[in-house]
């Protein structure tokens, strides 16, 4: 449980990897992992990767929409990244993906940059 | 409808601690197991378990600890019966409590969607508070029991292997 942040220097993105189940007991530490590096890097564009998410409550969507707040307060935006189906579930019901963009994109975590991981962003796209 | 004899059940005593959360859920979610669930009914019930049991945690002991009884009983209708029980402080207004994106703990980043979760996902959902004894949550659901060829559950099964 917890999360991998990687910053992307060139685009100023940080990309923040989360793994393991989101709930109220684990957000706060997520949340203050993710906050410390938004305040290091200060970067333009935020980006939640759910890829790696087994469980999530309604305190993933309060950990997204706080970093929204953060975000926006500092003229950047953020985006999340693929959402395996239960967890896009939540976020529908919350109304998430009328306030950032959720995508399915490749992803960029060096562990997970294997044919296989890519099969499965495909499989996900055509359920 | 058929009649509603039970065909087990449980009870289980916790503190109101936040590393209970995740004990809660997978408490409930392996009893309901029983009823041969798909992974996606079984994953809607764990995110219903996890908002009521949070729910107590945060707001009904909210800086105290109490202890919050679960109640499951899986009935011959293949329906899981879950009641979520503290005696906390109670609900004023629980109208306005279930009210999307209400609360009352902003600054711990509640999205105040406990309540919408725990009905969008479960089939039916009661709630009953007194202001100073406390607060019982009712759950049910039907449970589809899986099979082989069943659509949703193959399709979700690759999902969770992640």
């Amino acid at each position: 449980m917890g999360v991998e942040l990687i910053k992307d220097d060139d685009k100023q993105i940080l990309t923040a990897f989360i793994f393991g189940e989101i709930d109220h007991h684990t957000a706060s530490s997520i949340r203050t992992e993710i906050d410390m590096r938004i305040e290091k890097e200060k970067p333009k564009e935020l980006e939640l990767d759910f890829a790696k998410v087994s469980f999530m409550d309604s305190s993933g969507i309060g950990l997204v929409m706080g970093r929204y707040k953060l975000m926006s307060e500092k003229g950047g935006v953020v985006r999340v990244l693929n959402p395996p189906p239960p967890i896009k579930r939540v976020m529908t019901i919350a109304g998430l993906n009328r306030l950032v963009k959720i995508t399915e994109k490749a992803n960029r975590n060096p562990e997970n940059s294997d044919p296989k991981g890519m099969t499965e962003n495909e499989n996900k796209q055509s359920t | 409808m058929k009649t509603n004899k039970v065909l087990n059940e449980m009870r289980l005593t916790l503190l109101s601690v936040s590393e209970n959360e995740s004990f809660a859920r997978l408490a409930v979610s392996g009893f309901t197991a029983q009823l041969n669930p798909a992974i996606d009914e079984l994953s809607d019930i764990k995110t219903a378990v996890s908002e009521a049991v949070t729910n107590a945690i945060v707001h009904a002991y909210r800086d105290t600890i109490g202890k919050i009884e679960i109640y499951v009983k899986l009935l011959e209708n293949s329906t899981v019966y879950i009641r979520i029980k503290d005696s906390g402080c109670g609900i004023e207004d629980i109208k306005k409590a279930m009210e999307p994106l209400y609360t009352t703990a902003p600054e711990e980043e509640r999205a105040g969607l406990g309540f919408a979760v725990m009905e969008s996902f479960m089939d039916t959902i009661d709630v009953k508070s007194k202001v100073g004894k406390g607060t019982t949550v009712t759950l049910t659901k039907k449970i589809h029991p899986k099979t082989y060829f069943s659509k949703s559950r193959t399709s979700n099964s690759n999902e969770k292997i992640v």
